[in-house]
């Protein structure tokens, strides 16, 4: 066995006749920021989404921990450490941003029954709000916010359950060149705070900058995997984003 | 074990013209998403059309399928376009759920304003006429409205897969938001797939009105049933509302036989409890993909 | 939203009830207590509903179930005259608990779907409950019907405790909403109205707060059905399992604005006085039935999100063009709401 973080192995996925992904494997080790890559449609969020629990795998297997994950449940995977974010910046609209965040910090079935925010809770979330530079906004409803600030707040608040692993779903995707700088900051503190990132990003300067190993996808399955020098030198890489 | 056979015979025939209902109730959730809970109340609509034709004019309650369908393929349109196309908000499914459960009561009420509210039925002279065969009793009008069932499932069928209009629908079941992109108009669509479905509930209360005593009260009856049907054969699957329409018009027949009539509506709710207990979505219900 | 109790609320609450509390004892004409007890009936009805409709956002069309359990059980108990008195609201607290226990696993069978479906799953719920009175006959009564041991109460304050006992149901059931509210159960059925899958996602944990809710808010109902049963005194299957009972639950909180404290209490202020002009002018005639559908249609079409909340809004929009705004250049604002937020498939 070995020891990555995440392995994920021959997962397949198919909506009717469609092969969304295909017999796909790969592993994100502890403590690297690995980039998964790939033209429109090669699978990546469907990777995503069978890792986080959202949707249920025709075959195949993911260990986390090195465990294997009968059941994928996104609540259970969450508490175990493995967080997500979501292409279009989920957060919920109606609730302050504070609140926001308490909710992701996860609470007992017994904490249930008590306030809906305690002085505790307050603290916590405005610790890391402090650090996203969101505790201004912490008392506003969150569906006041620019959807740049919406990205930071869902990163932040996954944040709040100290995960081992995170896995980013365009994180800069729609927001200005400012916030994406903000973005790929925050990324690097926290991965030196000791955080693993799974990162599916479409601007590639960002994952040359950024990540290290890349995973190329195509047609739902992994095609190049390495460093990002010889990831953008690799011609079956150049083949699937310019098309044989 | 004879009697068995004949339930189940039985079943099929009503089954059939559940299926009818139900084909267009399921069109209009594939459609438009909206749960329409007015169904059973058009049912009774066409039931009670046909019975006015009928007694006052002397037209051969199968017949009159060719003035009810027409008429109510309007009265769907009218009401999608007055009723259903202004709702905006947050939640347009929940609204239109209460909206169409508001249809449905001002139908019960022009009904119950119009006729009373004594059972009736629609008796030509050959109600009770029937076959026999092999042994099992099969009721011409029973046997009739089943084979008009199928013509007229054929014939949304046809619809759905020949016209430039059923690719339309087929586009917007399948995906709204591309099927706009490419150029099909969701109000039109909606109001046509709401007529639609509308037809097929008229066509299915003229047979209705022969099969069964009715009242304007009679919807609930109807509702609950169709309701169950659509949920089992899975919201917006047409050949699963088919299915599921059969399945239950056998095992309440069977049950109505074997064991008691007053149970054998019950059996519809215990089988669809069953039903989502093992499959959320229903048989035939799809996994919606790119939830996320 | 409130964090903190507003005195405002505090007072807004005391003046409610105390002049609730006031008017049996004030007295007026007899036809005022009578609306009063059915108005007040609906508040507690539509805010329980509230509580699983309003605030985790699933829909049911079958709490009317619950109300006719609850009647029927104060029936059953109390058939003939075994024991009258006030023995019947004192087995209440009982029936409460008795029938959101029993909703539990109802509840987890009808909420793995989603809310069209569980709308649906609801409504054959309230077919089933039904199908049942009439068919266990020997315990229901069947189409017959059951009579309820009368009440020997005096007749010049007849109503009062049946009154009173509604009067309290209400009091619970806006208590339970304010809990509910400013406890995480709230914020956590928040997250499942707003967005159950991202809910899912941040650990919530979603089923146990939506069968909490599920089954405190249909045990209230049938605390209300139990009331209601003696008060009437006969109930049969339709009246007491009356797909418009559920219907006017629905409305009132809708009316008044769904998720909210006041709205549902509203709704039934508004539309339960309304109700009984209604079948006043137009008697028993069919008429009413139609009213009732156009009324219905009107706030739909007109007020989809209700009086209070519609109000709110146009307060927030008049005080933040007056105060300004309070947050941060560093990025371009969008527009409050989520309007243009992808919603999740359903």
């Amino acid at each position: 066995m070995s020891n990555a973080l995440l392995e994920v192995d021959h997962l397949t996925k198919r909506f009717g006749g469609v092969t969304a992904v295909d017999e796909c494997s790969f592993t994100v080790e502890p403590g690297t920021i690995t980039a998964l890559i790939g033209p429109n449609g090669s699978g990546k969020t469907t990777a995503f989404n069978m890792i986080t629990g959202y949707l249920k795998a025709d075959s195949g297997e993911i260990r986390f921990h090195g465990e294997t994950i009968a059941r994928p449940r996104p609540a259970t995977l969450y508490r175990r450490g493995l967080s997500r974010t979501f292409q279009q910046a989920r957060i919920f609209p109606e609730l302050t941003v504070e609140e926001n965040m308490v909710v992701a910090g996860g609470f007992g079935p017994r904490e249930l029954f008590g306030r809906r925010v305690t002085s505790a809770d307050s603290e916590r979330a405005l610790t890391m709000l402090t650090q996203f530079r969101l505790d201004q906004l912490a008392q506003l409803p969150a569906g006041d916010l620019s959807y740049g600030q919406r990205k930071l707040l869902e990163f932040a608040a996954v944040l709040m359950s100290s995960p081992t692993l995170v896995l980013l779903d365009e994180p800069t995707a729609g927001v200005n060149p400012v916030m994406i700088d903000a973005m790929e900051q925050h990324i690097r503190e926290r991965h030196a705070a000791g955080v693993t990132f799974l990162i599916v990003e479409h601007d590639m300067q960002l994952v040359m900058r950024l990540c290290d190993p890349v995973i190329v996808l195509d047609r739902g399955a992994p095609i190049a995997f390495g460093p990002p020098e010889l990831i953008q030198n690799d011609p079956l890489v150049l083949e699937a984003y310019l098309g044989s | 074990m004879h009697a068995f056979i004949q339930a189940v015979i039985l079943g099929i025939l009503t089954g059939g013209v559940y299926a009818l209902m139900a084909s267009g109730q399921t069109l209009i959730f594939g459609i438009m998403k909206v749960v329409n809970l007015a169904q059973g109340a058009l049912v009774v609509l066409g039931a009670y059309l046909t019975y006015t034709l009928f007694t006052q004019l002397g037209i051969d309650p199968f017949l009159s399928i060719l003035i009810t369908t027409p008429l109510l393929f309007l009265v769907g349109v009218a009401v999608q376009w007055a009723l259903l196309r202004p709702l905006h908000g947050d939640d347009v499914a929940q609204l239109s759920l209460l909206v169409t459960f508001a249809i449905a009561l001002g139908i019960e009420g022009v009904l119950s304003f119009a006729y009373s509210a004594t059972l009736t039925n629609v008796q030509p002279s050959y109600a009770n006429f029937s076959w026999t065969v092999l042994g099992y009793q099969v009721s011409l009008v029973r046997f009739v409205a089943f084979v008009l069932s199928l013509v007229m499932l054929g014939a949304l069928y046809f619809i759905l897969q020949r016209t430039k209009f059923g690719r339309s629908v087929r586009a917007t079941v399948q995906n709204p938001m591309s099927a706009q992109l490419l150029g099909v108009n969701a109000n039109r669509v909606s109001a046509l797939g709401f007529g639609l479905g509308a037809a097929t509930a008229a066509a299915a209360g003229s047979v209705f009105g022969m099969l069964n005593s009715f009242n304007p009260g009679s919807h609930y009856d109807l509702i609950s049933r169709l309701l169950t049907i659509v949920v089992l054969g899975g919201l917006g699957s047409i050949g699963g509302s088919v299915v599921a329409a059969l399945v239950m018009g056998v095992a309440s027949s069977v049950v109505s036989a074997l064991a008691s009539p007053i149970w054998s509506d019950f059996t519809f709710f215990i089988v669809l409890l069953l039903v989502l207990l093992i499959r959320p979505r229903g048989l035939f219900g799809a996994r919606t993909r790119g939830a996320l | 939203m409130k964090r903190t109790f507003t005195k405002a609320g505090l007072i807004r609450a005391g003046i409610f009830f105390l002049i609730l509390i006031l008017v049996p004892i004030i007295g007026g004409p007899g036809w005022l207590l009578n609306t009063l007890i059915f108005t007040i009936m609906y508040a507690a009805l539509s805010s329980s509903w509230n509580l699983l409709g309003g605030y985790a956002g699933y829909p049911s069309l079958g709490h009317v179930a619950f109300f006719g359990i609850g009647a029927y059980a104060v029936g059953i108990i109390f058939s003939d005259s075994v024991y009258g008195g006030y023995a019947p609201f004192f087995v209440l607290p009982i029936i409460g608990i008795a029938v959101g226990l029993l909703s539990i696993p109802i509840g987890w069978v009808s909420m793995r779907t989603r809310a069209d479906v569980f709308a649906i799953v609801t409504i054959t719920l309230l077919f089933i409950t039904q199908t049942l009175a009439f068919n266990l006959k020997s315990i229901t009564g069947g189409a017959q019907g059951k009579s309820v041991a009368p009440a020997p109460f005096d007749v010049s304050t007849y109503d009062w405790p049946f009154y009173y006992a509604m009067l309290i149901l209400l009091a619970i059931a806006m208590g339970v909403s304010l809990y509910f509210r400013r406890s995480k159960i709230g914020l956590s059925l928040a997250t499942v109205r707003a967005d159950e899958d991202k809910a899912h996602g941040v650990g919530v944990r979603v089923t146990a707060v939506k069968l909490i809710a599920f089954a405190v808010s249909s045990g209230l109902v049938a605390m209300v059905g139990g009331v209601w049963a003696y008060y009437v005194g006969f109930i049969y299957p339709q009246f007491a399992v009356d797909p418009l009972i559920t219907i006017g639950m629905v409305l009132m909180a809708f009316l008044g604005g769904r998720g909210t404290l006041w709205g549902p209490v509203l709704g039934a202020f508004i539309l339960v006085p309304a109700q009984e002009y209604f079948a006043q002018a137009f008697g028993a005639s069919q008429l009413y039935l139609i009213a009732y559908a156009a009324v219905f249609l009107v706030i739909m079409l007109f007020l989809p999100r209700g009086i209070l909340p519609s109000i709110a809004d146009r307060l927030k929009k008049r005080r933040a063009s007056a105060a300004g705004d309070a947050r941060d250049a560093a990025d371009t604002p969008v527009p409050v709401g989520s309007a243009n937020e992808p919603k999740v498939a359903r």
